[in-house]
């Protein structure tokens, strides 16, 4: 039973215009192993801040607050320390990397997080396994990390480093966006897969109600400027569905359902 | 600061995309240039010149201005596939020079200078299975040694050829490269001199109708390296394919200056060069000329440079230039750039627990990967992911 606790978060990044800018002020979330959180909010609201301050990206300064993965502090690990903990972003622009294969990226990532070299036979196996669960072509091996990968290849790649890393907490941002219906129901079984165990936290963003259909979540939170404005189960995620963030913010803009 | 610069010239600028059948003028040409085996037709360069601006001249060591009299020689030693004929030979003998005459003051400097060359030979219709690798020691610390080597490989013949520079002094010195009709040759040239070294070298590559020629330039060692490289076709059908990998360190210089002189129809010419920089006052120059003369009809010709600058403190200067003289060219084209060490991939990788040195050590492997997946010799591909690794390791950031 794994806890990860984000406690009072203010972080800010330096903008080009306006010099530094909080973007998080002050958010208060707990997720435990075994259960989902569905994590909602207008564009711009700062749910992609939230996951990279705590995966630790160094454009963004955390103020103060704390985050405490089993009651040690994460801001004080570097960002791969944070993912050996048992962290892990999906990251709503998977990042480009020349040069460096699929296959050997994919294989020092679980040498890393499992702490030991997986054994090249079974390692084989479970790549292959896991990338025809998620109807990825093998040739994809060979290619270079998420160079030239389509929007919806890149997502179904994220999802494939979750099913082979199994983090105790996984932060999905917007991985449902950019996905047609096919691709989007071959996600949510590789996501539902990950959480099989009972024993994984998710905190999924999302600016849509439609992968909810797939992927049942436990609580639903709504998050506007920078903070949680309100908590509660599935039913708030229909609410959403059916007016939107106008309740929180006072302006009209849908949660498209699309 | 990282004091990175970009300079474009020519038509193209930053565009990727190349150009397809235009001409346009040069203001003033870079590619017709002046050359002479007579040393006393340059006059001594006081670092201003569009030549030399971006030199240190005073790391020259003196060699550009007469006063690096020989105090020393290079020791020469030619191993690898018996095919080759290896020659020493005076300078009397008729063959030198045919490739290619200086360009500046310190080729010609060093063709008047030499006393003995190398000259080695592929015969005729001959494949050399292995490679040939022919060693360069510099003459030591603070002595000078004027060169001289050939690498000739006759029409239809087949070889790649290992040039190694290795150890210290200061060096001038010319290579002639000759493919001929059909012939097929690689040279892969290493500079990797000790940290005192000073090495100006100038390449002269000619390729004869149909020619196949590919080089592989590497530059890591030494305090100042700077390599001149022109190319120069006889027929038609020549194919040269010109790739560079540098890294340069704290305090080196390290400079590649090419031109790929097109004078004969439906030649082709690609140069990719790209070097990675690091600690204080690292510095890497890299001018890429090509000029399409109003002759060379249905050229193809792209060249392409990237650096990526590592730390604060380091800078790359890159002029991609293109001169074309002709309507009727198949297609042409430059990039060039100088981007930061990119720390959205480094994030990326560390996020999935990969640790920092390591995170660091894939991206720069996968920079210069594209280029040393080339290098068919494995033990020089070896020795060079090696090298670059002990690059990162040693910068202990
Ligand atoms: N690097 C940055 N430079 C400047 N502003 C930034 C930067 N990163 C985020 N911001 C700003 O911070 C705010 C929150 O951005 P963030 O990406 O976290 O929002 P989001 O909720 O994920 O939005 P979306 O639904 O569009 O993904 C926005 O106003 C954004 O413009
Ligand atoms: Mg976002």
């Amino acid at each position: 039973m794994a806890t990860l606790e984000i406690k009072d978060l203010h972080a800010e990044v330096d903008t080009e215009e306006e010099g530094s800018k909080e973007i998080l002020t002050g958010v208060n979330l707990t997720v435990r192993s075994g259960e989902i959180h569905a994590f909602m909010g207008p564009n711009g609201s700062g749910k992609s801040t939230l996951a990279y301050a705590v995966a630790g990206h160094p454009k963004y300064r955390v103020t103060s607050g704390s985050v405490l993965l089993d009651g040690e502090e994460v801001l004080e690990m570097s960002v791969d320390e944070r993912a050996r903990a048992g962290l892990f972003l999906a990251m709503q622009y998977p990042v480009e990397v020349p040069g460096v294969s699929m296959s050997n990226f994919l294989r020092s990532a679980a040498t890393a997080t499992r702490g030991e070299a997986p054994q090249v036979r079974h390692w084989v196996k479970e790549v292959k396994q896991a990338m025809s669960d998620l109807e990825i072509d093998e040739s994809f091996s060979e290619r270079s990390v998420n160079e030239g990968f389509s929007g919806g290849e890149k997502k179904r790649h994220e999802i494939l480093q979750l099913d082979l890393l199994k983090p105790k907490f996984a932060i999905l941002d917007e991985t449902d966006s950019g996905l047609d219906v096919d691709a989007l129901r071959v996600v949510s079984d590789g996501i539902n897969r990950y959480t099989e165990s009972g024993d994984k936290g998710v905190l999924l963003i999302t600016h849509y109600t439609r992968i909810l259909k797939h992927i049942k979540p436990d609580y639903v939170h709504v998050f506007v400027k920078g903070q949680v404005a309100e908590s509660g189960g599935p039913e708030l995620a229909d609410e959403l569905e059916e007016s939107g963030y106008v309740r929180f913010t006072g302006k009209k803009e849908a949660a498209a359902q699309s | 600061m990282t004091e990175s610069t970009l300079e474009t010239s020519g038509r193209n600028g930053l565009d990727e995309s190349g150009a397809q059948n235009s001409a346009v003028p040069p203001r003033s040409s870079r590619g017709h240039r002046f050359t002479s085996y007579d040393v006393r037709a340059f006059e001594v360069p006081g670092g201003r010149e569009e030549d030399w601006r971006f030199t240190p001249m005073k790391r020259l060591r003196g060699l550009h201005d007469g006063s690096a009299s020989a105090t020393g020689s290079l020791e020469v030693e030619v191993t690898g596939d018996s095919a080759a004929k290896v020659e020493t030979v005076d300078r009397s003998d008729e063959r030198l020079g045919t490739a290619g005459a200086p360009a500046d003051r310190i080729a010609a400097q060093a063709w008047s200078s030499f006393t003995e060359a190398t000259v080695v030979t592929i015969p005729k219709d001959t494949q050399a299975a292995e490679p040939v690798t022919v060693t360069v020691h510099g003459p030591g610390q603070d002595r000078t040694a004027y060169g001289h080597l050939q690498v000739r490989a006759e029409p239809l013949s087949e070889a790649v050829v290992v040039l190694d520079y290795r150890g210290s002094g200061i060096i001038g010195d010319n290579v002639e490269m000759i493919a001929e009709d059909s012939a097929r040759l690689s040279v892969i040239t290493i500079h990797d001199f000790a940290d005192d070294a000073t090495q100006v070298s100038s390449e002269h590559v000619h390729l004869g109708k149909d020619a196949v020629f590919r080089h592989f330039a590497v530059s890591l060692g030494g305090d100042l390296v700077r390599v001149n490289t022109k190319v120069t076709f006889g027929d038609r059908g020549g194919d040269a394919d010109l790739l560079g990998v540098y890294f340069a360190d704290s305090g080196q210089h390290l400079e590649h200056r090419l031109l790929m002189d097109h004078a004969q129809p439906n030649c082709r010419s690609n140069v990719t060069y790209k070097g990675a920089l690091q600690g204080d006052s690292a510095r890497s120059v890299w001018i890429g000329d090509v000029l399409i003369q109003a002759r060379a009809e249905g050229t193809e010709t792209f060249e392409l440079n990237r650096n990526l600058v590592l730390t604060e403190g380091a800078r790359a200067d890159s002029v991609p230039n293109l001169e074309i003289e002709t309507g009727e060219i198949a297609g042409a084209g430059h990039a060039s750039a100088i981007g930061r060490f990119d720390d959205e991939q480094l994030f990326y990788l560390q996020a999935r627990g990969i640790p920092y040195d390591q995170a660091r050590r894939l991206v720069v492997r996968g920079f210069f990967g594209e280029i040393l997946q080339k290098i068919t010799v494995d033990e020089v591909r070896e020795r060079l992911e090696a090298a670059i690794d002990k690059e990162l390791a040693a910068a202990g950031e």
